[in-house]
């Protein structure tokens, strides 16, 4: 009675929330998880159980292989999205960690992608990355023409095999400046002592950035990269918006969309399910640390 | 609300501190870093300049290899084109996106209140729980969602989706404001409350809500953004007739044909808004996005 008295009035506060993300978030991950155990392909929906049938197809009985595909190009965007935003976010904000004049104006700059959708940013990577060359070449490939540097030239997202490295594009530019934050929190976390000492003993600039700063920063990377991992599985909005659905740039969240279309249930719940999967492997562990870490703190 | 009216951030909210000022001289390794810097700039800034030259052309002032320079003719034909073509929804939005902001802020103050301060058994596994919920793939529900939202009778269209906002902010809204609590409340204030009988509910109402006007800042931003900006929830539940911008914008954009002067005023129109929002509260708005790495 009296720990009810002691916890009480918090639970009420708390409890419809919980109960809303218990249906709302579990219950319907539940619910999918069904759906993708039955055959439910079209929308008159014979809900028979069929096992992990639907799951095994993908890899197995898909037009085309077309799941695998889709697997390849999210596996090719997230390699080069990672790769890039981490290198500009650090490269930024170790341009600006040491203090610059107009720091201000700078991280305004190179933040304000993130305060645009997709949907939007889309509209005009579309036309930076209009495949044409030479004469009739616009966008980015009239850039590089301009500087002589035509052999940076490329068909960018219509490219077969590495198109989906420049689908990344966008997304770089999106999410570098977010990244910078991250890591301009980290630089600015570090105790200033930290590097007066470093400097009383002598340390070169690369010797104190390589042994004393980078190291204080491994955390920071670990969360960005956590994020932008986990955004990265997501991608929907720029896909959808810069190409459209189609074979060329799908990805896994644009085949449930697809799949859904042609009512096919049960396939568009395996798929969502394996997504719900790749997602949680990244951001469980994550969550799990973060969490014991902040308890020993 | 300008920057001015509000009081400034605390640390919690403002994670960049401004670092201490020392003078260093103006030798040529910083000379490259200013070109470097400055390079970026313009990199970073390269489409917003093709959407605001773009949207200020007409006719055959618009190709692909004209794409760079600036309009023969200005006019405002597209901007007015787009406006046509966009103003339901961008109401709609608006319809959206500021009682979502709202609903989602009091709901995130209050349970943050309660996980930053009543440590019952189980708590730290609970906020767990509830963090899950802001990293899944929402496609993972979206299926049943639909059946559900008809089902439980809510309208199809803006309110649906005020509904799934704010459900599916809970989690990011409840951490901000659990790490705001955690780092900027001190434990005597509440104590003292209890000590003088108030009861959970008035130390909260009374006590805590006056001086949580920071936490509400960068929820109600962040909230207001995201809403504002989804395409995922806007496509799977509502459609051009009765959904947001980002909808109506993609059908203005990716038409068979698209009128690519009309499509970038649109996409500026679009993200109008949340750049003022941006421009004007900046700091706060970057409060939200170190919230979503979790640690605070």
């Amino acid at each position: 009675m009296r720990r009810l008295r002691q916890w009480g009035p918090g639970l009420a506060l708390l409890s419809p929330s919980l109960i809303l993300l218990a249906v709302f978030v579990y219950g319907l991950i539940a619910w999918t998880l069904k759906v993708s155990v039955s055959d439910e392909h079209t929308a008159l929906g014979s809900k028979g159980f069929v096992g992990l049938d639907n799951y095994t197809k993908l890899f197995t009985d898909d037009i085309n292989d077309r799941f695998v595909h889709s697997l390849k190009n999210l596996l090719i965007f997230t390699a080069v999205f990672l790769v890039g935003t981490m290198f500009f976010g650090l490269l930024w904000a170790f341009l600006l960690e040491r203090g610059v004049r107009a720091e201000g104006f700078f991280r305004t700059v190179y933040l304000f992608p993130m305060a645009v959708s997709f949907i939007a940013s889309g509209v005009v990577w579309r036309w930076l990355m209009n495949p044409n060359k030479g004469e009739g070449a616009g966008g980015l490939n009239a850039v590089f023409g301009a500087v002589h540097l035509d052999f940076l030239q490329s068909t960018w997202w219509t490219n077969p095999n590495w198109g989906m490295a420049s689908m990344a594009i966008p997304a770089m530019w999106q999410l570098s400046g977010y990244v910078m934050a991250l890591f301009l929190a980290g630089f600015r976390g570090i105790p200033q002592e930290l590097r007066e000492a470093a400097a009383m003993d002598g340390a070169s600039t690369y010797r104190l950035y390589r042994n004393v700063i980078f190291p204080q920063l491994t955390p920071v990377a670990l969360s960005a990269l956590i994020i932008i991992g986990h955004m990265s599985m997501k991608m929907f909005d720029l896909i959808m918006s810069v190409s459209g659905p189609q074979w060329l740039t799908e990805v896994p969240a644009v085949y449930v969309w697809q799949a859904l279309l042609t009512s096919d249930y049960a396939k568009a719940a395996a798929i969502s399910i394996i997504l719900l999967l790749l997602v949680a492997v990244v951001i469980v562990p994550y969550l799990i640390y973060t969490n014991r870490a902040e308890k020993s703190s | 609300m300008t920057t001015s009216s509000v009081a400034s951030p605390p640390s919690a909210i403002e994670p960049i501190a401004p670092r201490p000022k020392t003078r260093r001289p103006f030798g040529p390794g910083s000379i490259v870093k200013y070109l470097l810097a400055i390079f970026f700039v313009v990199v970073v800034l390269m489409p917003l300049y093709v959407l605001i030259v773009t949207s200020f052309k007409a006719g055959s002032d618009i190709g692909v290899t004209s794409q760079w320079n600036l309009p023969s003719h200005w006019t405002v034909s597209s901007w007015s084109k787009a406006w046509t073509a966009l103003q339901p929804s961008f109401i709609r939005t608006f319809e959206l996106a500021v009682p979502v902001a709202l609903i989602s802020s009091i709901v995130g103050a209050a349970n943050g209140f309660v996980l930053s301060r009543w440590r019952f058994p189980g708590a730290d596994v609970v906020f767990t729980l509830i963090l899950f919920g802001m990293f899944i793939p929402y496609q993972a529900v979206m299926i049943p969602l639909r059946e559900i939202v008809t089902t439980i009778g809510i309208q199809p269209g803006i309110p649906t989706l005020i509904f799934v906002h704010c459900i599916y902010g809970i989690p990011i809204c409840t951490l901000i404001f659990r790490n705001y609590y955690a780092t900027t409340v001190p434990e005597e204030l509440v104590e003292a409350s209890r000590v003088d009988g108030a009861g959970l509910l008035r130390t909260f109402g009374w006590i805590i809500l006056p001086i949580s006007i920071p936490g509400f800042v960068v929820t109600i931003i962040w909230q207001f953004t995201s809403a504002w900006n989804d395409y995922l929830f806007a496509i799977f539940l509502a459609n051009t007739r009765n959904g947001p911008i980002t909808i109506a914008l993609n059908a203005l954009a990716g038409a068979q044909s698209p009128d690519y002067a009309a499509s970038m005023a649109g996409a500026l129109i679009t993200s109008l808004p949340t750049l003022v929002v941006y421009v004007l509260l900046g700091r706060w708005f970057i409060g939200g996005l170190m919230a979503g790495s979790v640690k605070s």
